[in-house]
């Protein structure tokens, strides 16, 4: 075989075209008039020519809906601004768990001492979960859900990073934004359920 | 015993030939012929020479604790396809030895060690015999039911402490040394001198002494990584050298080991799946479909029309983003430093959009469900992947072909080096791009169909030099191939539900066995699950392909020059979560 050198002259060859596409697809979305964030999402789409990679964190790409961090508690704030947690306390979301990082306290009538459909405490080994989303999956209350913070890195191990129920709550505004199409869907079938079939 | 021939003819050969030393596993759900230890290797003569079954897909175990047994367990097919041969032999658990069968299937040796190493069976004649997974000073055999982790809460999961009364608490604040290791009574880290690594330098020393040529030169012993780019993880070469030249190698492993086998049978059936996507992280969607194709299988149950085509297109896009993603490994381990790397890295990323969109996340996937698949894939990412399908991935490929299969480097790096013939890659129990750049036309998707594979158009394509340029281009055919499928998959994706019964979280698995394979981008990627009725599986053993593919490494390896051996691992494509599991 002789060596001329075309392999490395069209290797070289495809660096140089991204090169410049890069400077074309600029042109091109600047014509297109996009928003900040539509640029950046159009930046590593099927549509980039050239450069594909955006500037992490200057730049962020929006996740999908689907997207799961790790699993948060949805509340209401009632009249009084209180947390009311949909969470129960069955205890499925601790049983289905792959890694058994989820641990809950069932709340006790004080003076029964019978069970109250509420938990006592709720906490999870965020280092241990891995985001396998079952939790949200089997949970028939809609009350545990998988966030899309991924921005979740601190310098710290060990029992801080056990979440307890106050630092995993978010309201249900926040996961109406998140998830807004899941979040319509069971809407209403809460309404359908809510509603008496046969009156 | 009918059952048993109806499904295989063969068996009845061998019932024939071995009347009064094999009798039919009759228990129920349960298939195979269970051969008597002195008869082993003269059976299995009888399969390999007589009855044409040259290639042993799996050996693993099954402790039957609190029975005083274990069960070795082989799964052998023909490379020409067909139903499989399953053998069983019944070991005592105190001292359990059996004869070793690398003679007859040189592919049996990692398997074997895995077996003496996780079940403490030895292999008598097996020519290294050391642990494989585990470290040297190990106490113990992980796999027996009666070892237990230092961690060791129950015997199966969901554990009692976590509801009604659970108090959130740091599991490695149990264990003294604050983690889930152990170590044998009076060890000394400080005196502890490895006796393995001696052994395995003394075994090297053999081999160059019976390679020796006439000349006198100096012998040298080098170690590839643990810790080394070219080894694609953690994972250790040891290479005896003749001045550049390999005369010798042990691939040695363990190093991401955290008994996937053990941690799936404390698990449910349904929690294993999550821990499926972390063996080939590379490709999630093929591991979750062999698990799941198993299952169902056991249980009788078939996923929806619908199901079955996002299934097989998940896992043809996978497909296409491991084989672009190891074609762009290749040419960074040829010394092309990440620029094609990255280039192929752009298409994964596409591909793993979607993923992300319809699964939830990028790798650790966990999409398939027994009976289907988790959520649909709504209609602007069908979109989205036809986008893709049609027009950038074709494109994109023949980018690939064009500026890298003609370029001089790659050629005269990549042509003649690693040959592995058809006969050798079939007896080292080698899959995937591996065995059919040798020549061997063996695909699962078409010895043995899952899915609706049989109802696609598409070709098993081979080549036939069995080097690293031919398992170069025989990626770049399968990923064409597999746009084909993915094309055909597309266009008649059927409307309808995503599962066939609702999707619970605690399924129970009637008793039995089940040996359940997919054709994964590394190769033969097997599952076997062994249910006695439980919610968790009493054995589950997973076949994995580059674990396996290793053991053809030093003969690919010997001959050729260190830069080489870089090559040639690269070619074979590894993945350490799999080959450590």
């Amino acid at each position: 075989m002789n060596f001329i050198g075309k392999g490395i002259l069209k290797g070289l060859g495809v660096t140089l075209k991204h090169f410049f596409m890069t400077y074309v697809d600029e042109i091109r979305n600047k014509v297109k008039g996009l928003s900040k964030e539509e640029l950046t999402s159009e930046k590593s789409s099927a549509e980039a020519t050239g450069i594909f990679t955006i500037q992490y964190p200057e730049q962020q790409l929006l996740p999908p809906e689907e997207y799961r961090s790790i699993p948060f508690l949805v509340y209401d704030l009632d009249e009084n601004d209180q947390r009311k947690y949909r969470c129960t306390a069955c205890g499925i979301c601790s049983k289905v768990c792959p890694t058994q990082c989820i641990w809950i306290t069932r709340k006790k009538d004080e003076a029964t001492g019978k069970p109250v459909p509420q938990s006592e405490a709720f906490s999870i080994d965020i280092d241990k979960c891995m985001n396998c989303g079952f939790c949200a999956e089997f949970c028939p209350f809609d009350a545990i859900k998988m966030d899309h913070d991924f921005e979740i890195s601190t310098y710290a191990r060990g029992e801080s990073r056990i979440f307890n129920k106050e630092r995993l709550g978010k309201p249900l505004d926040y996961y109406a934004k998140i998830r807004p199409v899941n979040f319509q869907l069971e809407e209403e079938e809460r309404k359908q359920k809510a509603t008496p079939v046969n009156p | 015993m009918a059952d048993l021939v109806s499904k295989n003819p063969i068996y009845k050969t061998i019932l024939d030939q071995y009347k009064d030393v094999v009798q039919v596993d009759e228990r129920a759900n349960f298939f195979g012929i269970v051969v008597g230890r002195e008869n082993l290797l003269s059976v299995l003569a009888f399969a390999h020479k007589n009855l044409q079954f040259d290639y042993l897909s799996s050996i693993t175990a099954v402790d039957d604790f609190p029975e005083d047994r274990i069960e070795i367990i082989y799964h052998l097919f023909k490379s020409v396809g067909g139903p499989e041969l399953e053998l069983k032999v019944f070991v005592d658990r105190q001292q359990p030895t059996i004869s070793s069968c690398v003679s007859l299937y040189p592919g049996a040796e990692f398997q074997e060690r895995e077996v003496f190493d996780l079940f403490g069976v030895k292999f008598e004649n097996h020519p290294d015999l050391r642990r494989i997974l585990m470290w040297e000073g190990f106490e113990g055999h992980p796999l027996r039911k009666d070892w237990k982790e230092p961690q060791y809460e129950e015997e199966i999961k969901p554990y009692k402490s976590r509801w009604p009364e659970g108090k959130g608490i740091l599991t490695e604040s149990r264990t003294p040394y604050n983690d889930n290791v152990q170590y044998p009574y009076q060890f000394d880290p400080k005196s502890y001198d490895p006796q393995t690594d001696k052994e395995l330098y003394e075994n090297l020393q053999r081999e160059i002494t019976h390679n020796k040529n006439k000349l006198n030169t100096d012998q040298l012993i080098v170690n590839f990584g643990p810790q080394h780019p070219s080894t694609h993880g953690v994972f250790r070469m040891v290479a005896a050298l003749d001045g550049e030249t390999i005369t010798a190698v042990k691939p040695v492993m363990g190093y991401l080991h955290r008994n996937h086998e053990k941690i799936g049978e404390r698990n449910t059936y349904l929690q294993i799946m999550p821990y499926t996507d972390r063996l080939d992280y590379l490709s999630p969607m093929n591991n979750n479909f062999g698990y799941a194709i198993t299952i169902e299988k056991m249980m009788g149950i078939t996923p929806t029309p619908r199901a079955e085509h996002i299934r097989v297109m998940m896992a043809e896009l996978t497909r296409v983003a491991s084989h672009i993603w190891s074609i762009g490994f290749l040419l960074n381990d040829l010394g092309a430093y990440f620029t094609p790397a990255l280039y192929a890295m752009e298409e994964r990323e596409l591909i793993l959009d979607i993923f992300e969109a319809v699964a939830g996340s990028r790798m650790m996937v966990n999409y398939f469900r027994f009976g289907g698949v988790v959520r649909d894939v709504p209609e602007p990412i069908l979109k989205k992947a036809r986008d893709l399908v049609y027009n950038r991935l074709e494109k994109k490929i023949d980018e690939m072909d064009r500026y890298l299969t003609e370029n001089e480097i790659v050629r005269s790096r990549c042509e003649g080096i690693g040959v592995l013939t058809a006969e050798q890659a079939i007896s080292f129990s080698v899959t995937g791009p591996l065995l059919r750049s040798s020549g061997v036309p063996y695909d699962i998707r078409r010895a043995d169909p899952y899915g609706i594979y049989d109802q696609l158009e598409f070709d098993v394509c081979t080549r036939t030099h069995g080097d690293v340029y031919d398992r170069y281009l025989i990626r770049l055919d399968e990923m064409r191939q597999s746009l084909r499928i993915l094309k055909q998959v597309l266009s008649q994706i059927p409307e309808g539900p995503i599962m066939s019964g609702k999707n619970q979280y605690t399924i129970r698995v009637p008793a039995g066995e089940m040996y359940g394979r997919v054709e994964g981008p590394r190769g033969e990627l097997g599952y076997y699950v062994v249910s006695d009725g439980k919610t968790n599986p009493k054995r589950y053993h997973v076949r994995a392909p580059s674990f396996i593919n290793l053991t053809g490494l030093e003969t690919m390896c010997i001959g050729s020059k260190v830069a080489d051996a870089v090559t040639i691992l690269g070619s074979v494509d590894i993945v350490l979560g799999e080959v450590d599991r």
